[in-house]
């Protein structure tokens, strides 16, 4: 493989020939990959741990760990759902940390003040949104949280370790549980 | 019906940030220079012909090891790298020695499951009974286990072909490939991480360097060691410590005595330290430096101090010598030795096992290596201790009713049902325990819950600080608890540490049988038996003749000054026949060695008590068992007392070679060669091969800081 492409290609570059390039040791091909898909992953933190502080936590975690792992990137996937996945995995790692030290972080998480949200009849979208993630329990606010990235349910299932069947059965699940919520507010 | 589900995308979409752009200009910048060190890495390797041949070796092997990932290539890297290590260093041949000349059975590295029973036919040996390494990673939330064992299938067929020894998992262990490959390819970024540790609230321990489990678990288990292979059946294996975190605290700094002229600390008998020490080196890295408690290093060893004759029972012996590593300087060598009550006299022991049988536990070196200790433990018992055994995962609760140990056909049968595969934590695992252990207790008894476990303490309580105060109160009530830990890759040793301190017991970490007859059999009576409750030991020094001192090791037990005669502040107990070493460095007034200087500002003193001659003044404070109120022992420390036994000098040896593993920062040129060549002339007797096998690791150590 060319070990330096020169700058110009960059842009136009798969992902996939940009991250085996990195993984053959090409500084600019990494710089180039993790520039362009930095925002997407932190949409994905934001969206797995619901506190930005957590998430941006959770991409430097990600990012001091990336040029490690990309040396183990093949191509057999895509790289966006391999770097979904490395995501998921970091998110899981955090979550686990925090769980171990009873020290959950703000977001989703604290049913304790989901409770108290939902209370609250009047909430705006953004109580109702936090209401709706905290009723999810994790592995269905994981799944939620990939779908929402316009994820198909193939792609999710390979970043989430399951079989479709499963991912789609989740977010019907997931439909089920939000209308459940919708309609334990206006009724 | 999909209307929530808009609503939701929606709001999401709404809710969701921006990144913060300087928060993503230093994420990206420090990808970036990760990216560039584990590069450059590799690039000064192929460069360096100046380097010395072994580190060249070393390198090249290591830059394969980026390079290739096929299975042969591995294969064919491991040999490369550990043949190297056996023909270039003088320490490889002595790996090539039967370990039998330190009375260890073989260390067994195995890398997962296929791995192992490949291992386990080649080498005909029951698992369990070398130090069977095996990697494994155990969620904090147990529940999860079914998921992640999905998600790693999934993982290995993405991101290699799912061979044995070749995929990420196998190399790292981790729970997953990526994470597997981060450990393999060991960036060196401690710094960027450890800033979030927050281990802090496990204990007193002021500042844990990487502690975070995860990620920054890894990393910070990842030293920046040159990795020597081991050479058992050219496995070699990387770090496997996933999510481990260790208790310590930073170095007790040099104290300048006219400003501070007290030490206080609590003593110290937990070994777990040395254990993971060893259970490093041999595997080819240098252990965390936090992972190394100077004291546990050198309490692991029995030493044969004068014995106590009088009222106490237990005798301190002070020795004065020169410093092996600073001319200008002595140490004050504290020696205290247990008394050793006749066996048949020891009280009837209740014990209670409370045993995690979650998935985790069914590598060979946990479940079974338990199994087989427990076997050891119980011919030493006598017929009238009881035993009763609790699990925590799953729905079993308690597997076993308080039984005579007489009665030994009904525990064995008792513990070979046990079996590894509950997949959730058993809610108040620990009270079942406890509550078993306080329907055993009886009036003279000494009652016990003995914890064995992986690493997760998943025992009903999830609130440390509850835990803490759960056990505290409980060692109230009479009932103490040890800890044993299994495993590595997910051991929380700050946990660890803090339940068996609070507990009154000591934390052991058996990673080989041999390991768990001496912590099991050999201190049956101490480890089960405590002769002494709380000793504190403080030590004031005489301005007038010691300009600076310096404790070595303790860091996680120092107690403030006024503790000291506080009987209501907890400290360290001492078991029959146990011996508790403590080392301080004195630096005399008018040595040239003196690192801080005298102050412009500062009034000169004159209130010295001169020409008493004493250096300094010993005191410690012991409660009976069951007491409430402590008695003191106190003696001056003069020059030139005591004599350096070889107990004392290799005491000395290990606290230089503990120093060593954590920077040596005041130890100046002295290294390796003098560490092992003070220990090798003190070994003694040594009938059990232990000191033997320090002076191994010490070897090893060398030469993997090279």
């Amino acid at each position: 493989m060319a070990r330096v492409l020169p700058i110009v290609m960059r842009m136009t570059t798969s992902d996939e020939a940009l991250a085996r390039a990195a993984a053959g040791g090409d500084a600019q091909a990494f710089s180039a990959l993790i520039t362009r898909h930095y925002d997407r992953v932190f949409r994905l933190c934001f969206r797995l741990t619901g506190a930005r502080a957590e998430a941006e936590d959770l991409c430097q975690d990600i990012c001091a760990a990336l040029p490690a792992k990309i040396c183990a990137y093949r191509g057999e996937a895509r790289f966006t759902t391999w770097l979904y996945r490395v995501t998921m995995n970091a998110a899981h790692d955090r979550r686990r940390r925090a769980a171990t030290r009873a020290k959950a972080a703000d977001g989703w998480g604290e049913v304790e003040t989901a409770r108290r949200a939902e209370t609250a009849e009047t909430a705006e979208a953004l109580d109702w949104l936090t209401a709706a993630m905290r009723c999810l329990p994790e592995e269905l606010r994981d799944t939620v949280a990939l779908v929402l990235d316009d994820v198909t349910h193939a792609d999710a299932a390979l970043v989430l370790g399951v079989s479709e069947g499963t991912v789609s059965w989740r977010m019907s699940e997931v439909k089920k549980r939000l209308k459940a919520l919708k309609e334990a507010e206006h009724g | 019906m999909a209307d929530e589900f808009d609503d939701l995308k929606a709001a999401m979409d709404v809710a969701t940030p921006s990144a913060d752009p300087l928060k993503k200009r230093g994420n990206i910048a420090l990808a970036e220079e990760n990216f560039a060190r584990l590069q450059g890495s590799e690039r000064a390797a192929r460069q360096t012909l100046q380097k010395g041949r072994m580190s060249r070796l070393l390198d090249g092997g290591m830059t394969m090891f980026h390079a290739m990932t096929t299975k042969g290539g591995l294969v064919a890297t491991t040999a490369l790298v550990a043949v190297g290590a056996i023909l270039v260093t003088p320490e490889g041949r002595s790996l090539l020695t039967p370990p039998g000349d330190f009375g260890k059975p073989e260390t067994v590295v195995v890398l997962d499951e296929a791995a192992q029973s490949r291992q386990e036919r080649q080498s005909g040996d029951a698992p369990g009974t070398g130090s069977v390494v095996a990697t494994d990673d155990v969620s904090g939330a147990r529940s999860q286990e079914p998921d992640l064992s999905r998600r790693e299938r999934s993982d290995l067929g993405l991101s290699d072909a799912p061979s044995p020894s070749t995929d990420g998992r196998a190399i790292g262990g981790g729970s997953d490939a990526d994470r597997g490959l981060l450990m393999a390819e060991e960036p060196m970024m401690e710094a960027e991480i450890a800033e979030d540790s927050f281990a802090l609230d496990q204990s007193a321990t002021s500042q844990l360097a990487p502690t975070e489990p995860g990620i920054a678990g890894n990393i910070a288990a990842a030293p920046t060691a040159k990795r020597v292979a081991p050479p058992s059946d050219m496995i070699v294996i990387a770090p496997e410590s996933d999510t481990e975190a260790y208790a310590n605290a930073p170095d007790n700094t040099l104290k300048v005595t006219t400003e501070d002229p007290v030490s206080t600390f609590s003593i110290d008998v937990d070994t777990a330290s040395y254990a993971v020490v060893r259970s490093s080196l041999t595997n080819g890295f240098l252990p965390p430096k936090d992972a190394v408690r100077v004291e546990e290093m050198v309490n692991y060893f029995p030493y044969a101090y004068p014995a106590p004759d009088g009222e106490h029972p237990f005798r301190p012996t002070i020795t004065l010598m020169d410093t092996p590593w600073n001319a200008g300087t002595n140490l004050v060598h504290i020696g205290i030795q247990g008394t050793l009550p006749a066996i048949e006299d020891r009280p009837p022991l209740n014990l209670v096992f409370l045993i995690d049988t979650s998935g985790s536990m069914q590598d060979a070196n946990k479940l079974p290596l338990l199994k087989q200790s427990f076997r050891l433990m119980l011919s030493e018992l006598r017929p009238d201790d009881e035993v009763s055994i609790v699990t925590y995962a799953g729905n079993a609760g308690q597997v076993l009713e308080p039984t005579r140990a007489a009665e030994r056909q009904t525990i064995l049968a008792a513990l070979d049902r046990l079996e590894a595969g509950g997949s959730t934590a058993g809610q108040a695992g620990l009270q079942q325990a406890y509550q078993v252990a306080e329907g055993m207790a009886g009036d003279g008894e000494v009652t016990r819950v003995i914890l064995a476990t992986d690493g997760d303490f998943n025992v009903g309580l999830s609130d440390p600080e509850a835990l803490k105060d759960f056990i505290a109160a409980k060692r109230e009530s009479g009932t103490y608890l040890s800890v044993l830990g299994f495993g590595r890759g997910n051991l929380d040793d700050a946990t660890m540490q803090a339940l068996a301190q609070n507990g009154n017991g000591t934390a052991a970490y058996i990673d080989t049988l041999n390991e768990a007859r001496k912590v099991l059999v050999d201190q049956l009576t101490g480890a089960l038996f405590p002769i002494a409750n709380d000793v504190k030991i403080q030590v004031e020094f005489n301005p007038a003749e010691i300009a600076e001192y310096r404790l070595i090791g303790y860091e996680t037990r120092v107690l403030n000054r006024e503790d000291f005669a506080n009987d209501r502040v907890d400290a360290g107990d001492i078991g029959a026949g146990h011996t508790v070493t403590a080392i301080y460095e004195i630096t005399p007034v008018g040595s040239d060695a003196i690192r801080n200087g005298p102050l412009r500002y500062a009034q000169a003193r004159d209130d010295r008590p001169a020409g008493t001659g004493e250096l300094g003044y010993f005191k410690l404070r012991y409660k009976e068992p069951g007491q409430s109120s402590s008695i003191l022992i106190e003696e001056p420390i003069v020059p030139d007392m005591g004599a350096a036994t070889d107990d004392v000098r290799f005491s000395v040896a290990m606290a230089g070679f503990g120093q060593l593993l954590r920077g040596g920062a005041y130890l100046g040129g002295w290294g390796w060669d003098e560490a092992i060549a003070m220990a090798t002339g003190a070994r003694g007797e040594d009938a059990f091969g232990y000191r033997a096998e320090a002076v191994n690791l010490m070897r090893l150590a060398e030469a993997l800081d090279r």
